[in-house]
């Protein structure tokens, strides 16, 4: 068995194991390359079933129209169950990043949406595509992991993980954040993708998109983006590494318009995925801060 | 490419974290930007060249005091491999989490800083990785560039720590000079040491062989999830835990120990004709049968261990001590039952490898411990099989994950090798000896089928001699006698086959849900 093997067969048993041993799960769905990835792994666990539990969507309504076409048609094709949720007091409240900063912003519509979508759901585990390669604090997080009543993350408290033994065992009101991709790394991911032909948003691929060039970032033009004095769009060829809100995620410079080719940049590249996410760098030590306090 | 997960264990002090953080960067597992913001961080601290131990130290915590307190995964690749690292700090209050890395590796990396030789904690990680089954270590003699790069120093270390891998059990051994700030050794191998044949230290980990003999060993498939996604379709989901399954195979299912076939072996990519372990597949049987998750999917040809009471060694991972006679839940495979530990048969000094007399297993501590659980489980020495031997100990009320332990034997037996005795019979078997008496010719037939079904050792004998009866009790077996009922015998002549096997169920010859098998050495 190659490593895609390995990793595919590991992430399907964890993946049994959360919808054989919790109550109501749920898979966080975000569209992006990584659930696209998890939701095969799903399908693979439960075939000739459907996926067993709903997908959860936290729409901070920022996110690329070309992700909402995606999102629809894809989970429509694939039969699975997909719900919506969104921070609809925050918005109407007028939250957006140029207004609150970024910070705020993802506090409301990411955070406190997905705590909320969670609650309203009644959850007791929620599946989330997240990597331990991505970042530094994530290098440390369990398979399974431990989110209080509050859903806080407590790093110095999370319980030891053995073999493919979890523990999931939670109180009521508790729930278990669970990331059966921890062990991939970036380009697994996108390998996979290759060998399994999965179905991926069209913003990964490079084309001609109309862009702003905003300090060292590259920002997409989208819904109603405003300029700030003195900018104004070009054309550029370029493709996103990784995909959040519109306002706050960068596109590279690429000219990768295939599996293959990324997976080739992908070798190349020097530079972190993340890198792009503006959110990440807000402050010393940022990932690990949201974390605490209950984000993915 | 294949996949290689070793562990490392170690402190600030003996280079750890720069031996990662060379092997990341050298192999181009580090980015430019995550880079630029280790040297901005070590622009305060050490002068001048980058602190590649900064790439490592994930959390704030660890940052500002300069320790590494839980296990970090790393990944970096190579053409030929893919690496996961569990990364691990190396002090004793560290012990559990040297454990929990260990569990899933396949290689241990043990660090000995060249200038202080053999430590308490070297030997220490050595312990804990054999421990948890790692049967490949690497001995990176770090700091070479400050002992000159000396071949005294290097046979010294070896010599001494070769002794001491054969103490614990002689786990196979590559000993490497090297100096992970400079990168001797590293990944290619150095001028500084001519005297040194072997490979550099990334060579050896890319063509170590791992989990050889895993497909060798008898299948395990534990049930994780029943798919039934409608009226003609009934699979077990799971993923193999040792051995390789084919479609037609003769299989048991435990605990119900019923016979049946394996039908289809079913994946999202197709049927497969066979199975090796670790696929997640989904197996669909011959026969219907009342089965479920927790149960196991076993060869009729080699049975698991069924037993309620064990030994094993246990690191106890939580502050509140393990007490004896409290009700515990048992992790073990996909199977949650309640169990209790009965006694401390003894701790280990893991710096001296002494076993001492304890009351209580505290935190970091690691000792063999006896263990009777509610319902019996279906497993393996830990020493072959690393999934079916191993099982977490939770606390039912605060649900916390207490300990880790590692099955070394059913209880009650002592020696696994030499003579073959009647537990070892029975364990194989599933049943223990007995002799049956039955009204005729047609019961006997039809009980025999129904016992060899469930994997019985039975035969039919029509005018036993006792000697006969005596080798056939030596051997295992179970006797059906017609007619006569020879002393010591089980009367069954007037009860029907089914009730039969009940009555042999509550009667502990042979091993039903709730009846413990292995008590006491057969009749």
């Amino acid at each position: 068995m190659d490593h895609l093997d390995l990793l595919e067969a590991e992430s399907i048993q964890i993946i049994r194991e959360v919808a054989a041993e919790f109550q109501n799960p749920v898979m966080l769905y975000s569209i992006g390359k990584d659930s696209s990835v998890m939701v095969r792994l799903a399908q693979k666990a439960f075939f000739p079933g459907k996926i067993p539990f709903p997908l959860l969507h936290i729409d901070t309504t920022y996110k690329f129209r070309e992700m909402i076409t995606f999102r629809d048609e894809f989970t429509a094709s694939i039969g699975a169950k997909l719900i919506v949720h969104t921070n609809q007091q925050a918005i109407s409240d007028g939250a957006n990043p140029l207004r609150l900063g970024t910070q705020k912003c993802c506090g409301l519509l990411k955070t406190r949406a997905l705590l909320d979508g969670l609650a309203a759901g009644g959850y007791d585990a929620a599946f989330g595509g997240a990597r331990r390669d991505e970042e530094k604090s994530r290098a440390k997080e369990r398979v399974y992991s431990f989110r209080d009543e509050f859903g806080q993350w407590d790093p110095k408290n999370q319980r030891p993980e053995l073999w493919n033994v979890f523990n999931s065992r939670v109180d009521k009101g508790q729930h278990i954040r669970v990331f059966p991709l921890s062990n991939w790394t970036e380009l697994d991911v996108w390998q996979y993708i290759g060998r399994e032909d999965i179905p991926i948003v069209p913003l990964y691929y490079a084309k001609l998109r109309p862009m702003v060039v905003r300090g060292s970032s590259l920002i997409p033009v989208e819904q109603d983006f405003s300029l700030l004095p003195g900018e104004k769009p070009k054309m550029v060829m370029c493709r996103m590494r990784s995909l959040g809100c519109s306002p706050c995620t960068g596109a590279i410079h690429s000219e990768a318009d295939t599996i293959d080719k990324i997976i080739d940049e992908m070798k190349l590249v020097r530079r972190s995925e993340r890198e792009n996410r503006v959110i990440d760098h807000d402050q010393e030590g940022s990932m690990e801060i949201k974390k605490r306090e209950g984000y993915f | 490419m294949s996949l290689l997960r070793f562990s490392t264990a170690g402190s600030v002090d003996d280079g750890k974290s720069t031996l990662i953080g060379r092997l990341l960067y050298d192999s181009k597992g580090v980015y430019e930007d995550q880079l630029a913001s280790v040297a901005k961080a070590s622009a305060n601290g050490s002068g001048g060249h980058i602190d590649l131990a900064l790439l490592t130290d994930g959390l704030r915590a660890e940052r500002e005091q300069g320790i590494t307190i839980d296990v970090a995964y790393r990944y970096f690749s190579t053409p030929k491999r893919k690496f996961i690292i569990a990364d691990t700090p190396g002090h004793e209050q560290y012990t559990r989490n040297m454990a929990t890395g260990a569990s899933t590796a396949d290689l241990a990396i043990i660090l000995i800083d060249a200038r202080n030789g053999v430590l308490p904690q070297s030997r220490r990680h050595a312990f804990i990785a054999n421990l948890l089954g790692i049967r490949h270590f690497v001995v990176a003699i770090n700091k070479m560039d400050l002992v000159g790069f000396d071949k005294a120093v290097y046979d010294s270390i070896l010599n001494e720590f070769t002794g001491f891998l054969h103490r614990i059990g002689g786990p196979l051994a590559q000993f490497i000079p090297i100096s992970a700030r400079d990168g001797d050794n590293v990944v290619t191998h150095s001028e500084k040491t001519p005297w040194y044949k072997g490979p550099a230290l990334l060579e050896f980990l890319e063509d170590v062989p791992v989990d050889e003999g895993r497909e060798l060993l008898p299948a395990r498939f534990p049930i994780q999830y029943v798919l039934r996604p409608n009226l003609d379709f009934r699979g077990y989901a799971g993923q193999l835990a040792s051995g390789v399954f084919h479609v037609g195979d003769d299989v048991l299912a435990l605990p119900a120990r019923r016979h049946t076939r394996i039908s289809r072996i079913v994946t999202y990519d197709g049927d497969l004709q066979s199975a090796y372990a670790p696929q997640s597949v989904t197996i669909c049987l011959a026969d219907e049968i009342d089965i479920s998750r927790g149960d196991v999917i076993v060869p009729v040809a080699a049975l698991p261990h069924v037993a309620r009471r064990f030994r094993a060694n246990c690191v106890w991972m939580n502050a509140k001590a393990l007490e004896l006679g409290r009700s515990y839940v048992i992790k073990h495979t996909s199977h949650q039952v309640r169990g209790v530990v009965r006694a401390i048969n003894f701790r280990v000094d893991v710096n001296t490898l002494a076993r001492v007399g304890a009351a209580r297993l505290e935190l970091n501590e690691i000792g063999e411990i006896s263990v009777e659980t509610h319902h019996p489980l279906y497993f393996d020495a830990y020493s072959t099989n690393r999934i079916t031997g191993g099982f977490i100990i939770i606390d039912p009320l605060s649900n916390e994950t207490l300990g880790a332990g590692m099955i070394v034997d059913i209880e009650g037996k002592e020696e696994t090798r030499g003579q073959v005795s009647q537990t070892d019979r029975a364990s194989r078997f599933g049943h223990r000896p007995a002799v049956v008496a039955v009204e005729d010719h047609e019961s006997a037939i039809l009980l025999e089928r129904e016992l060899f079904d469930r994997g019985s050792n039975v035969v039919v004998v029509t005018s036993p001699e006792a000697s006969a009866l005596k080798l056939a009790s030596a051997a295992g077996l179970i006797v059906i006698v017609i007619g006569s009922v020879p002393a010591g015998a089980i009367d069954l002549r007037r009860t029907a086959t089914q009730e039969s096997v009940r009555q042999l169920g509550r009667l502990g010859v042979l091993a039903g849900h709730e009846e413990l098998l292995i008590e006491g050495e057969g009749i």
